[in-house]
């Protein structure tokens, strides 16, 4: 049976001096993923070799690693793509690393509540809330995040500057913005229309082409951006009484 | 909330980039080859003359030098400070960048204006 090399990032911070390169010989099986490579590392070959993972099919955003460079769910990158190899596994970028490729998102974490991500809405009256397919269609993709910073670890302001917001944030709270039974954009307003927030977001793209999920951060901010400046033009033009 | 100048400018900026994608295509088609190169038989001079003179003309005209050079300002700023990563001269890079716009959007008025 065929192989392909793994080249697998190691490192423990406080022990090792530095991250360091490890290889690993695995099965090459059409039907692998990188995930799938990396389990067989584990349970066949090293057993030291930590790395997240949960559902393998994409839905918990958990095994995000760089593979040749690029964020990518490692359960949804097949070593086939990667043939003959070797194929390099690196933790995710832009965040501080915890042991081999598990990462440290607390950074995130605690940004994500800031755009208050759930509904600000009173109950409805009776009954539940009516939504028509149309006003679902707005903001459904925004809510297809899975949170799995493969946008984070492509943005380059973000690496430039740990204070951006992010793409997944603002693109969460846009999700609640444009749901119709949602009543808090002026809530999240202060947060999403800071300088930390989308006007520090340049337009790069990257995050839209590494998200496995179609969420589209690039767009949600730049629709954000519109509606924030509009606002903001609103405030400078108008007396305090007649905004809204 | 800290307010930021950034709404007014990014405003300018993608108006910019609209309003050249828009018009500077079809502008440098007309008058960068097809007058020159004869697929279009061109206007007389008095023709555009009174055109580029009506108020209408040199609005439009006006807006798009204008709102073009903020938007060449706008990303220039940031290719300085990403790019180059020079945002530590944040302030002076801002200044001149948009200062090079409004000096570019006063001159394409004085020109307009005595058209």
């Amino acid at each position: 049976m065929s192989t392909i090399t793994m080249e697998v990032t190691r490192y423990r911070p406080g022990e090792d001096s530095e991250p360091t390169v490890q290889s690993y010989e695995v099965p090459l099986r059409k039907e692998w993923a990188v995930l799938d490579g990396l389990n067989h590392i584990k349970d066949h070959l090293d057993g030291t070799l930590s790395y997240r993972w949960s559902c393998r099919m994409g839905i918990c955003g958990s095994c995000g690693m760089t593979v040749n460079g690029r964020p990518v769910l490692s359960c949804a990158s097949f070593l086939v793509d990667y043939a003959p190899g070797p194929v390099r596994v690196e933790p995710l970028r832009n965040f501080p690393v915890i042991r081999d490729l598990v990462v440290d998102i607390s950074d995130f974490m605690e940004k994500l509540p800031r755009v208050k991500p759930w509904l600000i809405a009173d109950p409805p009256e009776e009954g539940e809330f009516l939504q028509t397919p149309e006003e679902m269609d707005e903001y459904k993709k925004y809510s297809m995040c899975i949170n799995c910073m493969l946008c984070y670890s492509a943005c380059p302001v973000y690496a430039l500057e740990p204070e951006f917001l992010g793409p997944a944030a603002i693109a969460l709270g846009q999700r609640y913005n444009l749901d119709s039974r949602d009543h808090g954009a002026e809530d999240r307003r202060d947060v999403l229309a800071s300088a930390e927030g989308a006007w520090a977001c340049t337009f790069v793209g990257e995050c839209s082409t590494a998200c496995p999920k179609g969420v589209d951060p690039a767009g949600a901010i730049q629709r954000y951006k519109l509606t924030a400046a509009v606002a903001a033009m609103k405030d400078f033009l108008m007396p305090r009484g007649a905004r809204r | 909330m800290k307010r930021s100048p950034e709404p007014l400018v990014w405003l300018a900026f993608s108006g910019g980039g609209m309003a050249a994608a828009l018009l500077v295509p079809v502008l440098l088609f007309l008058f960068g080859l097809a007058f020159p190169l004869g697929w279009i038989e061109p206007p007389s001079e008095e023709h555009l003359v009174a055109l580029v003179r009506h108020p209408i003309t040199k609005l439009v005209l006006f807006g798009l030098c204008a709102l073009g050079l903020f938007h060449f300002a706008h990303r220039f700023r940031y290719t300085l400070y990403d790019g180059l990563k020079l945002k530590r001269f944040a302030v002076l890079i801002a200044a001149v960048c948009y200062g090079a716009a409004v000096v570019g959007s006063v001159a394409s008025a004085i020109v307009l204006l005595s058209v």
